[in-house]
């Protein structure tokens, strides 16, 4: 061979050789799975078979931002709900609450307790899908059970098939609830500017008052499964308070003026890895603390604090990383407004040593503990003399220019930001989306869970499940969090040698096959 | 893009009673105008659905004309009346679907205006030369384009796994 | 014993409500799971892109597919699905018309990602860096599917038989049609699993509905108080009644807002947006062209009001002087 050629051929045999060895070292969990939406995980080996990086990518996006433009702003409750048919009612809720903002209008007091009772309602069917059907099972069930068993078929094997009644038949009666104030369960359209459109007639009340009072029982009876199946169990608390799971990062929710914790309304409250508080601002603020990273390998934005700027998927002194939902909820707050959550809060916090909580998966007991509060809440508003009122609209004269809209959807803090000519058609549209707020957190946690359980290559079952528990503590919506449209991708973590030859397929065991 | 040879195409919808007699008033007084309008005759210009506005688009026509009575004058007595509200909006409607105004026109013309039908058809047909080809037909072509070369390979390998799909994302491990 | 048939469930570019519609069929879901072999339903069981792969040409019965589709790894499914079953079915707004994604195509997509990435008041990104089909980084190499430059309906990219509307569909929709299927009662290929009724039939405020509609002005919903009981047209109140199909039953109308035309048009009905602009349009009280213009003011937005849900299956499809962006590495 000529010189000329050799020098070529080495060139070419190097690339290639490099091109092969950064194959070799790759593992993908595609797609992942128990969640609203969905994503793929790529974790990169080093040469000794541990982890280099891990990333967790959305590939979806729609762009409800831009084609909301032009839009009349009373439509927006009605519109950003379909960013995501899990969650509608807080999508409907925090734009209508933008539209009162925007409106500058204050429902009368009548048509703020009915949409705090379907608020409240809604977060306490969601909460319970995630802890029974989503989330839970690595719980209830455990993360070392058998792939067949870890859905919510298992969930009712451990818990008995009364008790798997009744949590379909709650969520129905639940749904039915919103069903009645909104139209519809899947995107109501009860919201207005300066009110709701529809009440509640006297005669309708009796069997919501049952309803509520089932409903307490219910938040009340799942926090003892949790404590029967979960905290009795040493190696799940041990699991829940391992340091594969935790985060020292700063934390973000709403508080009422006593600082407790509220889905509906109130200021936004940030607190530190120490627990100090580090802003308190009200929604219209929130571009001055609020801010989005982008990254080149997903189409979700990653939001941090934007005072003290991007420092990357860091925790510690220098982070700029908060998290939100549950645990970042009762982390913020200084208790909660009900009596048994309060309760079930000091247990929480004196069990797990204090606040502020960084464990990820402290956030399933936390989304208990809101369950109770919820129901506590729901009880609250049904007996409020007030809720068959007839007073529900108050109709708007101001001049629309800007509103913001923010509430705590069962996934953390959600802002909706419009801007509108004088005719109301929005001009500007701007939406952080709950998940967003814990996309870098949950990115870390994948990251830190993979690497702390790949180990020289040996990837196991096990392995899966565990890495996924980390997202799924955070009950994400990834629709949500790209405004996106989730595709749907089957769920499986190839590994590859250096010459691309698959070695093994590991298959995403969450199987949800009905009884 | 556009062809030098390319002619617009119009379609008219004429009203039986005043545009259409116009129309036939202007033949037969030997008045020339361009020949690029295709006539459809209607019995009132209020049976004009905007259905047929929009099909005539999509399927190729480079502009619509539609031609009814005077306000007041129609034969039925309100059909154009529903005529101009619904070319009102349909007009903002095509504004914000990017379609020029001049390409879709109202005008009254009566039956004894054959004259205004040759003014009219020949502006027309100058203002839509200058606006160029509409082309709907081509544009969706253009743009299922992105599709094409995905729905072809969907076909070839039909019953073989996925190595020979050829993908825009080179490494997206699916199962 | 013969096996039990094949029904799938698959979701696109969706939202996910048309999942959650499935689930709230609730106790009635128990029914269907005993007929039937759920060989997929990604939102509640494992799904193999593999398995599917594998399984012979049209051994699936049915698949229900809901989302639009926008990027090229959901027409993959599609064709992927179709090739499959031997009834694909367009299951909810997004799939039978585009649904509100479908808004979108009034806008570039180069509009979209510049203000999601760029300009978005609250995005910091001096870099301007964007999501990228493919991306490198110190040898590792991560993809992203591609994003289509338009909003398309399933039946825009494979063949369709059958159509379930709504946004969602309704239990009753969704029960009906599943039950038709198994019973093998389908209506011809290419039909609406739907009644082929305008809405105003199956609302309970019909009998006010006035024979002779004439609005003086139109009225946006936050303006005025809204009588739970009269027909909103009635009201002044823009509702999409008249030129949607019923199956619903009204709920919307129901919780005391108008109809915004989730289910799509009645088999009569090419394009629903033209359709209820002709109705509403031709019924204004006007005699002159100034009156006229003022009271369709009032209606601001005809596209986002009309074509709702409904624009990327409309005659027009997108706004028609948009580029078409190559796909390419880096968005």
């Amino acid at each position: 061979m000529n010189p000329e050629t050799t020098k070529v051929w080495n060139q070419a045999a190097s690339r290639a050789t490099a091109a092969a060895a950064a194959h070799q070292r790759r593992v993908t969990i595609d797609p992942i799975t128990r969640l609203e939406g969905h994503g793929k995980i790529d974790i990169f080996l080093d040469d000794q078979g541990d982890v280099e990086r891990a990333y967790l990518q959305v590939p979806e996006l729609r762009g409800f931002e831009v084609f909301s433009l032009g839009r009349p702003a009373e439509e927006m409750p009605q519109i950003t709900s379909r960013i995501c048919g899990v969650c509608p009612t807080a999508h409907h809720m925090a734009a209508t609450k933008a539209l009162d903002d925007l409106y500058q209008v204050e429902p009368p007091p009548a048509a703020r307790k009915i949409r705090e009772l379907v608020y409240n309602t809604f977060v306490m069917e969601d909460h319970a899908l995630h802890v029974y059907i989503l989330g839970g099972p690595d719980f209830i069930v455990g993360p070392q059970a058998p792939p067949e068993k870890r859905n919510v078929v298992g969930v009712i094997e451990k818990v008995g098939v009364e008790v798997g009644k009744k949590v379909i038949s709650m969520r129905r009666r639940l749904r039915e609830l919103i069903a009645y104030f909104g139209g519809k369960v899947i995107h109501p359209v009860l919201g207005l500017p300066g009110g709701v459109s529809k009440g509640l007639k006297p005669e309708d009340l009796p069997p919501f008052k049952e309803l509520a009072k089932d409903t307490l029982d219910f938040a009340l009876f799942t926090l003892q499964v949790f404590h029967d199946i979960v905290l009795k169990n040493p190696d799940y608390v041990k699991l829940i308070a391992s340091d594969t799971y935790t985060h020292r990062t700063y934390y973000m929710g709403l508080v009422d003026a006593q600082n407790r914790v509220n889905f509906y309304d109130g200021l936004l409250r940030v607190v530190d890895a120490t627990g100090k508080e580090f802003a308190k601002f009200p929604a219209r603020q929130y571009r001055d603390f609020v801010a989005e990273h982008v990254e080149p390998w997903s189409y979700v934005k990653f939001c941090f604090l934007k005072p003290l700027g991007w420092h990357g998927f860091e925790e510690g002194p220098h982070s700029s990383v908060y998290a939100v939902a549950p645990l970042a909820r009762l982390n913020v707050a200084e208790g909660m407004a009900t009596p048994q959550a309060q309760k079930a809060c000091e247990e929480f916090f004196s069990t797990l040593g204090g606040k502020p909580v960084h464990h990820t998966l402290a956030n399933h007991w936390a989304r208990v503990i809101e369950m109770i509060y919820a129901a506590e809440r729901i009880v609250e508003l049904i007996n409020d003399p007030e809720i068959t009122s007839t007073n529900l609209r108050v109709i708007p004269s101001a001049k629309p220019v800007a509103g913001v809209g923010v509430v705590e959807a069962p996934r953390g803090t959600l802002f909706h930001h419009f801007e509108t000519d004088a005719q109301g058609l929005v001009t500007k549209a701007n939406l952080i989306v709950a998940t967003q707020n814990n996309a870098a957190r949950i990115a870390m946690s994948v990251e830190k869970a993979a690497k702390g359980l790949i180990k020289k290559g040996n990837v196991t079952e096990g392995l899966l499940n565990m890495v996924e528990m980390a997202f799924r503590a955070y009950d994400p919506c990834f629709g949500c969090a790209t405004h996106s449209l989730p595709g749907h991708l089957p769920l499986c973590v190839s590994i590859y040698d250096r010459r691309r030859n698959l070695l093994r397929q590991l298959v995403q065991p969450a199987s949800l096959k009905p009884a | 893009m556009s062809d030098a040879n390319w002619q617009p195409r119009i379609v008219a919808f004429f009203c039986n009673w005043c545009t259409y007699t116009a129309a036939d008033l202007a033949g037969v007084s030997r008045l020339k105008y361009a020949p690029n309008v295709r006539v459809i005759r209607l019995m009132c210009s209020g049976r004009v659905d905007p259905q047929f506005i929009l099909d005539a688009l999509a399927k190729g026509a480079d502009g619509v004309l539609i031609g009814g009575c005077h306000l007041g004058d129609c034969h039925y007595g309100e059909g154009n009346y529903k005529t101009v509200r619904r070319f009102q909006m349909l007009q903002r409607l095509l504004r914000d679907m990017g379609i020029e105004d001049q390409r879709v026109r109202l005008e009254w013309i009566s039956a004894s205006e054959g004259e205004r039908v040759k003014t009219v058809i020949n502006d027309m047909v100058e203002q839509v030369r200058a606006l160029g080809p509409l082309n709907l037909p081509q544009r969706r072509q253009d743009w299922d384009c992105e599709m094409t070369h995905l729905a072809e390979s969907a076909g070839e390998s039909a019953g073989e796994s996925e190595a020979a799909e050829p993908r825009a994302e080179p490494e997206a491990a699916h199962a | 014993m013969p096996d039990k048939p094949k029904i799938g469930f698959y979701w696109c570019a969706s939202c996910g409500g048309c999942e959650e519609a499935v689930v709230d069929l609730a106790e009635d879901i128990l029914g269907v799971v005993e007929a039937v072999d759920i060989i997929f339903w990604p939102v509640a069981m494992d799904f193999k892109k593999k398995h599917v792969e594998t399984m012979p040409d049209k051994s699936i019965v049915a698949t229900l597919l809901n989302g639009a589709i926008r990027t090229s790894e959901q027409e993959e499914m599609a064709h992927l699905l179709r090739r499959k079953s031997q009834y694909l079915i367009a299951y909810g707004a997004c799939a039978q018309l585009g649904g509100i994604p479908g808004l979108a195509n009034q806008f570039s997509r180069e509009q979209l990602l510049r203000y999601v990435y760029e300009e978005a008041p609250t995005v910091v990104n001096e870099a301007r860096t964007r999501p990228q089909t493919s991306f490198q980084n110190n040898g590792h190499t991560v993809a992203l599917p591609d994003f289509r430059n338009v909003v398309r309906a399933l039946d825009q990219v494979v063949e369709v038989d059958f159509y379930i509307p709504g946004c969602p569909p309704t239990p009753k929709i969704t029960r009906a049609a599943i039950g038709a299927l198994l019973e093998g009662k389908l209506p011809p290929k290419g039909s609406v699993l739907a009644p082929d009724v305008a809405l105003c039939e199956q609302c309970a405020r019909k009998a006010s509905k006035p024979d002779d509609l004439s609005f003086k002005e139109f009225k946006r919903p936050h303006q005025v108080a809204l009588d739970a009981n009269l027909c909103l047209l009635a009201q002044g109140i823009v509702c999409m009644g008249p030129a949607t199909r019923g199956g619903c039953e009204a709920v919307c109308p129901a919780g005391n807002m108008p109809c915004s035309g989730c289910f799509g048009p009645t088999s009569r009905v090419r394009d629903q947006g033209a359709k209820i602009l002709s109705s509403l349009c031709s019924n204004i009280a006007a005699k002159d062209e100034k009156e006229s213009r003022d009271i369709l003011a009032g209606i601001p937005d005809p596209v986002g009001t009309f074509y709702r849900y409904g624009l990327a299956k409309s005659l027009l499809r997108r706004k028609v002087n948009l580029p078409v962006e190559a796909a390419q590495k880096a968005l």
